[in-house]
């Protein structure tokens, strides 16, 4: 028999441990995002680049760039600017864009959903066809499946995808005319669909502009396949990797005496703990299609945050820059509190 | 095994096929619709009193009505914009402007001479960077209330400062004298900032289109403006894609799903001259490429070595080359085609002569120098070029390239020793670029004529700032384009620059895409006339 007593001390213990852990994931949180902010913001201003002239052209006379050096705030000690910058993004913010004359947060409602777009078809090709192509490719070692994915793995990993976006471009809309070219749809259409959420495919379905939806996917298409083939090969590479390790293990060779079906054996045992290192796996690689597609959206035109900060990077705009980096941040961050979570669920282990 | 993989690659290529056919489009664009790719990542702003990019000085000539101007039919003639006729006092030194009737701006309100002032004091009053280009006439934020203004039906300009008529007028042809609808703008002031917030991002012009939509790094969509002065234009919408990569913009046109593609490289047009479905229009450009030498600089300042720096340059040999089709040679500070062009090209390459100015200048086995440039094609092929030349004469050149945004603060700087870069005009007077170019009234360190070619380079001669303070004046026409030959004769043989390429753009276009007018300035292109 527990006492009342007991019991209310142990909902106690439960509860200060996980206002510890949300503390402790808080404090993590604030932490990554000043470092983030203060490396980036540091960056931007001991540079060459003058984001002065990004304003006001480089035949400007002095007076004028005098006057707009102080209109930025650029005057003051540099820990005086980052400290005025980490007062207004808590106000939410981001300040105003040079490139675009918009608030950032207004551009980055702009450009993200493009990529986020973009990104997790690709993401989704490389998870569904990269996962079984690694599990097929360990089950079968050594055989010509396992070799053909060895290869489509190397190729996809170590082709670059700008070279790899330039001749699917060429073969696929150039020649073959199987997708329609550069640019999230063709450009006569802009503007007929009311933007709700930023992404093209639900705006255009959410409107019934179906022959717009229709055209936003062969836009699609193209892009996204390129960026999936580059998740894809890594993803295959590590499922093999991680499924080959598992194979050895004894409690498999325990499971085949029990008599198993092969089936069983590598999707019920095998695969349920490689899962764990997939999330991972996955959790990064979508991670880093989110902000490193910049060279896919410069090859097809995507208006996408890659290309935004890249662009802005090269011009001086150091408030696009910093706000697309807070905001590739936070999906770093957050896509790593997605992937502890699912550990969580997948794994028992992870639960204590 | 082989007969699975054989069977599930069987299905993925149908698939993809499938898939891909389903959703193939066809390549053509509306008839009504004219599309053009084009690098547009250096619009910041489309307000006509800040507008000072390439890409954004070309949509705002087509928005907005000047109150002089350049039409598409003549590109040579400057007539009136919104002014239908003007007058000059006796003195030169003011000029009342008739508006012309029965304007409207794209609101449908009617365009007057209020207008013009307005948009004259805002330009002044708001002070962004091209507001040199009139306020060089005497006008500041305090006395332009009092120098331009109303004048019954007419709006009357007055100048300060000793200028030809003839300047002032062609000045008041730039983006900065775009007439701007004042009751549209100032209905979106916020905080006494004149609509400066607004009009960044939107128009409110009497041009042949408005502006439909900008979105930075996107497209530009004009809307045609159906009640325009000079009759509807050709399309009723003209969208401005942003294809930064060029082969992207290359397999669009051939395709057909654009009309024109801009930023194509030599090698691409060459590529499509043989294609039946396209043209290659090549239009001169007012672009001087120019290599300039820092006069504080030990070695450089020798007016010998430059002149010898002159005849080290390959200028056949690259426009034979890989400058073929994108630069043509040109050796003068103000460009061909324009009036007051000085067409005299009297250097070569001519290492023997060079070595000779070099021994006389006390250099007779060369010295080590460095050349900063962009890293944008073609300025490291060209100093690529310029670096194997000067070696020949025993001068040994380090290349450094950089972005603008880079490069241009260590020029304004004074940083640089060999610097090779690109000037374009402001305005179609020869003053725009000599004034640049030649005139230095104060090489002090601490003076900071950061705008000005010639402080930038530490060089200042007194009889050339006469030179241009008397071209500037000068009312007779003749008589100031003679000036004008004169001090380019004179920078071409005693100055720090070495003048060598005016640009061409070559823009491909589709078979039946008919009058695109691309002039010689970067905002005097027009898509009006455009039928297909």
């Amino acid at each position: 028999m527990v006492s009342t007593k007991s019991i209310a001390s142990q909902n106690f213990a439960a509860l200060s441990r996980k206002l510890r852990a949300f503390s402790s994931v808080v404090v993590t949180l604030l932490l990554t995002f000043i470092g983030l902010t203060a490396i980036t913001f540091t960056i931007g201003r001991v540079m060459p680049a003058d984001p002065v002239l990004a304003v006001i052209g480089d035949r400007a006379p002095q007076a004028a760039y005098e006057r707009v050096f102080k209109e930025m705030g650029l005057d003051k000690p540099i820990y005086e600017q980052y400290f005025r910058y980490l007062g207004e993004l808590s106000r939410g913010d981001l300040g105003t864009s040079i490139m675009t004359s918009q608030p950032v947060s207004e551009d980055i409602k702009r450009f993200f959903p493009a990529t986020l777009e973009l990104s997790t078809i690709a993401t989704l090709i490389g998870v569904l066809l990269g996962i079984p192509m690694g599990v097929l490719a360990a089950v079968n070692q050594g055989h010509l499946l396992d070799h053909f994915v060895r290869i489509f793995g190397l190729i996809g990993y170590s082709v670059p995808v700008f070279w790899l976006g330039m001749v699917g471009l060429l073969v696929f809309y150039g020649k073959l005319d199987w997708v329609a070219g550069p640019g999230r749809i063709d450009v006569y259409y802009d503007g007929i669909v009311k933007t709700v959420t930023g992404f093209i495919l639900i705006d255009s379905a959410l409107a019934k502009e179906w022959d717009i939806f229709h055209n936003a996917v062969s836009h699609l298409l193209l892009p996204s396949v390129i960026l999936g083939s580059f998740a894809l090969a890594y993803i295959a590479r590590m499922t093999r990797s991680f499924m080959l390790d598992q194979m050895k293990e004894e409690y498999i060779l325990t499971a085949r005496v029990k008599g198993a079906s092969e089936v069983s054996v590598i999707w019920r045992h095998a695969f349920r703990n490689v899962l764990v290192q997939l999330i991972t796996i996955v959790g990064l690689t979508y991670a880093s299609l989110l902000e490193g597609s910049v060279l896919t959206e410069t090859v097809f035109s995507w208006p996408g945050i890659g290309q935004y900060i890249t662009t802005s990077l090269f011009n001086a705009d150091m408030n696009a820059v910093l706000g697309g980096t807070v905001v590739v941040g936070t999906c770093f961050v957050a896509v790593n509190m997605i992937s502890d979570l699912l550990y969580k669920i997948v794994d028992p282990r992870a639960r204590s | 095994m082989n007969k699975i993989l054989k069977q599930t690659l069987e299905c993925v290529i149908a698939l993809t096929a499938t898939l891909s056919l389903s959703f193939a489009v066809n390549a053509e664009t509306p008839k009504n619709t004219f599309i053009m790719a084009k690098d547009i990542s250096d619009i910041i702003t489309l307000d006509p009193a800040e507008v000072f990019e390439f890409t954004g000085g070309e949509m705002i000539a087509n928005i907005y009505d000047r109150l002089m101007m350049y039409e598409p039919e003549d590109l040579t003639t400057l007539v009136g914009g919104v002014a239908e006729s003007w007058e000059t006092s006796s003195d030169g030194k003011s000029i009342t402007f008739s508006i012309r009737p029965e304007m409207t701006f794209h609101s449908g309100n009617t365009v007057t001479a209020e207008d013009v002032v307005f948009s004259l004091r805002r330009v002044v009053k708001l002070n962004k960077t091209p507001s040199f280009i009139i306020t060089q006439f005497g006008w500041n934020a305090d006395n332009v209330d009092e120098l331009v203004v109303l004048d019954g039906d007419k709006a009357k300009i007055t100048i300060t400062e000793e200028f030809s008529p003839a300047l002032v007028l062609n000045a008041l042809s730039a983006g900065i004298a775009s007439i701007v609808d004042k009751d549209e703008v100032m209905a979106h002031e916020v905080d006494g900032d004149m609509g400066y917030g607004w009009l960044k991002s939107n128009s409110a012009g009497s041009g042949a289109f408005s502006l439909q939509t900008w979105k930075a790094n996107e497209l530009v969509s004009l809307k045609a403006n159906s009640s325009y002065r000079h009759g509807s234009p050709g399309v009723e919408r003209v969208i401005v894609q942003h294809v930064a990569e060029p082969s992207a913009q290359r397999l669009l046109v051939e395709k057909g799903d654009i009309d024109l593609a801009r930023n194509l490289t030599p090698d691409q047009v060459d590529g499509l001259s043989g294609n039946n479905d396209l043209k290659v229009q090549s239009d001169p450009k007012g672009a001087l490429m120019y290599m300039a030498a820092n006069a504080a600089d030990p070695i450089l300042g020798n007016p010998k070595v430059a002149l010898a720096l002159r005849y080290l340059v390959d200028y056949e040999g690259m426009t034979n080359s890989f400058l073929k089709g994108q630069y043509n040679i040109h050796q003068a500070a103000w460009p061909s085609g324009l009036w007051g062009a000085y067409n005299e090209t009297p250097f070569s390459l001519d290492i023997g002569k060079a070595k000779t100015l070099l021994t006389e200048a006390g250099y007779p086995n060369g010295f080590e120098i460095r050349i900063d440039t962009l890293n944008a094609s073609p300025f490291p092929e060209v100093a690529q070029s310029i670096q194997a030349t000067l070696a020949q004469a025993g001068i040994t050149a380090s290349i450094t390239t950089a972005e603008g945004k880079t490069l241009w603060p260590m020029y304004r700087a004074r940083k640089h020793q060999l610097i090779l870069a690109r000037w374009s005009p402001d305005y179609t007077d020869p003053h725009s670029n000599l004034d640049a170019f030649a005139r230095n009234p104060d090489n002090r360190p601490e003076a900071k004529l950061t705008g000005v070619l010639a402080w930038r380079n530490a060089w200042q001669k007194d009889e050339m700032n006469a030179m241009v303070d008397a071209a500037r004046n000068e009312i007779d026409l003749d008589t100031r384009e003679k000036l004008y030959h004169e001090i380019q004769s004179s920078l071409q043989m005693d100055s720090p620059y070495v003048i060598m390429f005016q640009q061409t753009e070559a823009s491909v276009l589709r078979k039946d895409v008919n009058d695109y007018v691309s002039g010689s300035l970067f905002d005097l292109i027009f898509y009006r006339n455009i039928n297909k």
